[in-house]
C-alpha cells in the first residue's frame, strides 16, 4: 500500500534562509509520527507544507495518493484530508466552542445547521467537553480550547492530523489532559504526525520517531532503538538536552 | 430690505442644518460601500488591484478635500458637464470618506492575528469564507470606534462643500450673516448645530471604544 503521506525532496526557503533542504518524510494509514528536533530545524515549515499553509519550492507531495500542487483548487482539496491543530490553538474567539466546530462542516461540506450540532456535540464530547459546547474560547482553559481545537479538526474527518507543538503554548497542568486525547486518537488508529517536544510521550505513543536536523530528517525508527541507540551525534546530544529538559514532565 | 428676526436666522441655519445630515448621510453609506470595495481591493492576493486600492487612499488621504472639490467642480464644467453643487459634494466625499473608511478596516482586518486566516485555512475554507465567518465578524468589533470616530470628521468636512455653493449650514451661516451683519450670533448658532450633531457621535464612540476594549464581561 503507498503511504498516505509522501513528501520526497522538500525544498522550502525564507528569503535567503534555506529551511528545508531535500526534506522526505513518509507516513503510512494508521501510523503515529512525531517529528522532533531543535527550534529552526524545519519541523513546523515541514507541518505547515504538509497541509498547505506554505508551498514548497522544489519536491513532490502526495496525500492519499493524489500529488498536491500549489494551485488553490488542490490546496483546498489537500486540507479536507489533512487536519491542522496548531500551538496557539487559533480558536475563532467570536465563536462559541461547538460554533467553532461547527464552522467547516457547515461552509465546506454543506451540512444542515442541526446535523453539524450533532456532529460538533459528537467531536466535543469526543475530546471530554460535551458540557461546554456554549462556552466561548475565553471561558475556557488552554487546555480545554486546545482540545475545542482537536474537535474542530477532527469534525472534518481528516484521514490525517497534524499537531503542531500542540501542548508547548499550556501551563504544565494542562498538559496532561491534551496528551491524553493524542493518546486516544492514536489508539483508535488515527493517522498522526506531531511535532513535539514531548519526548517522553513521544517514546510512549509514537510508531515512529522523525529527527530532523539542519532542514532535512537526519535519522528516524522506532523511538526505543532511536532513544537507546542514536546514530548520530546531533541526535545523541539532542536526546540528552531534551531529557534534562523535561524531566519532571 | 428684509429684516431678520431670531426664528428667522435659526429657521435658515435649521433648514442648512438639514443638508448638512443629509450630505454626511450619503457619503457616510456611499463612502462605507466604495470603503468596503477598498477593503476587498486592499486584501486581495493580485498586486495590481492591491496596488491601485492603495494608490487611491493616498491621493484622497493626500490632496485636500478642498481641491478635490474643486477638481471635479470646475473640472466637469471645464469639460462642458454642467454638475451640481450637491452632485459634486456627494461624489466627492463619498470617495473621500471610502478612501478612509476602507484604510481603517483594513487596519482591524490586519490587527487581526495571522492564527485565525491559518486556522480557517486549514479548515479548508475557501478564501471568501474566512473572510465572511471568521474575519470579518472579528474585524468589525474592532472597528466600531474608528468608523464612528470618522463619521464625526466627516460631519465636520461637510462645510467645506459651501465653498461651491452647496447650502449646507454652514453655507446658511454666511448667507444670513452678509445679511444680517451679526456674523458673531449666526455662526456660533452654526457652531451649535455642529455640535450637537457630533457630540453625541463622539460620546457613542468614546462608549463603544471603552466596551470593546474592557477585558472581562466583553458580552
Amino acid at each position: 500500500m503507498p503511504p498516505l503521506i509522501n513528501a520526497d525532496g522538500i525544498h522550502k526557503s525564507f528569503g535567503g534562509m534555506e529551511v528545508l533542504r531535500g526534506t522526505t518524510l513518509r507516513v503510512d494509514e494508521g501510523e503515529v509520527a512525531a517529528v522532533i528536533g531543535r527550534s529552526g530545524s524545519g519541523k513546523s515549515t515541514l507541518l505547515r507544507i504538509l497541509n498547505g499553509l506554505e508551498t514548497c519550492d522544489a519536491g513532490f507531495l502526495s496525500v492519499d495518493g493524489e500529488r498536491i500542487s500549489g494551485l488553490e483548487r488542490d490546496l483546498r482539496r489537500l486540507r479536507l484530508k489533512v487536519g491542522m491543530v496548531f500551538q496557539q490553538f487559533n480558536l475563532f474567539p467570536h465563536l462559541t466552542a461547538g460554533e467553532n466546530v461547527m464552522l467547516a462542516p457547515r461552509a465546506v461540506k454543506r451540512l444542515s445547521r442541526p446535523e453539524a450540532k450533532s456532529l460538533a456535540g459528537e467531536m466535543l464530547a469526543g475530546v471530554g467537553l460535551a458540557d461546554r459546547f456554549d462556552a466561548f474560547p475565553d471561558q475556557l482553559s488552554g487546555g480545554q480550547q486546545q482540545r475545542v481545537a482537536i474537535a474542530r479538526a477532527l469534525a472534518m474527518r481528516p484521514r490525517v492530523l497534524l499537531c503542531d507543538e500542540i501542548t508547548s503554548a499550556l501551563d504544565p497542568e494542562l498538559v496532561g489532559e491534551v496528551l491524553e486525547v493524542v493518546r486516544k486518537l492514536a489508539a483508535a488508529g488515527m493517522t498522526l504526525v506531531l511535532v513535539t517536544h514531548e519526548m517522553r510521550f513521544a517514546r510512549e505513543v509514537c510508531d515512529r520517531l522523525v529527527f530532523m536536523h539542519n532542514g532535512v530528517v537526519g535519522e528516524e525508527g522506532k523511538p526505543a532503538e532511536l532513544f537507546s541507540r542514536p546514530q548520530t551525534p546531533e541526535l545523541a546530544a539532542f536526546i540528552g538536552q531534551a531529557g534534562q529538559g523535561s524531566a519532571g514532565r | 430690505m428684509i429684516r431678520f428676526t431670531f426664528p428667522d436666522i435659526v429657521r435658515g441655519l435649521v433648514s442648512g442644518l438639514f443638508w448638512t445630515v443629509g450630505l454626511s448621510l450619503i457619503a457616510f453609506l456611499g463612502g462605507g460601500l466604495a470603503g468596503f470595495a477598498i477593503l476587498m481591493a486592499r486584501l486581495s492576493r493580485n498586486r495590481i488591484v492591491s496596488r491601485a486600492a492603495s494608490l487611491y487612499i493616498e491621493f484622497f488621504q493626500g490632496a485636500p478635500l478642498l481641491m478635490q472639490l474643486f477638481l471635479v467642480f470646475f473640472g466637469f464644467s471645464l469639460l462642458g458637464f454642467n454638475i451640481s453643487p450637491l452632485a459634486t459634494a456627494a461624489s466627492v466625499l463619498t470617495l473621500y470618506a471610502g478612501a478612509y473608511l476602507g484604510e481603517i478596516w483594513r487596519g482591524s482586518v490586519e490587527s487581526l492575528p495571522r492564527g485565525q486566516w491559518e486556522a480557517a485555512e486549514s479548515l479548508a475554507l475557501g478564501r471568501w469564507a474566512q473572510l465572511r465567518l471568521v474575519i470579518l465578524p472579528q474585524a468589525l468589533r474592532i472597528s466600531i470606534p474608528p468608523t464612528v470616530g470618522f463619521s464625526v470628521q466627516l460631519v465636520k468636512g461637510t462645510a467645506v462643500t459651501s465653498i461651491i455653493g452647496f447650502l449646507e449650514i454652514t453655507k446658511a451661516g454666511t448667507m444670513i450673516a452678509n445679511a444680517t451683519y451679526r456674523p458673531l450670533m449666526v455662526y456660533g448658532l452654526a457652531a451649535l448645530g455642529y455640535f450637537l450633531l457630533c457630540f453625541p457621535l463622539s460620546l457613542a464612540a468614546r462608549r463603544l471604544e471603552r466596551r470593546f476594549h474592557a477585558p472581562a464581561d466583553k458580552r
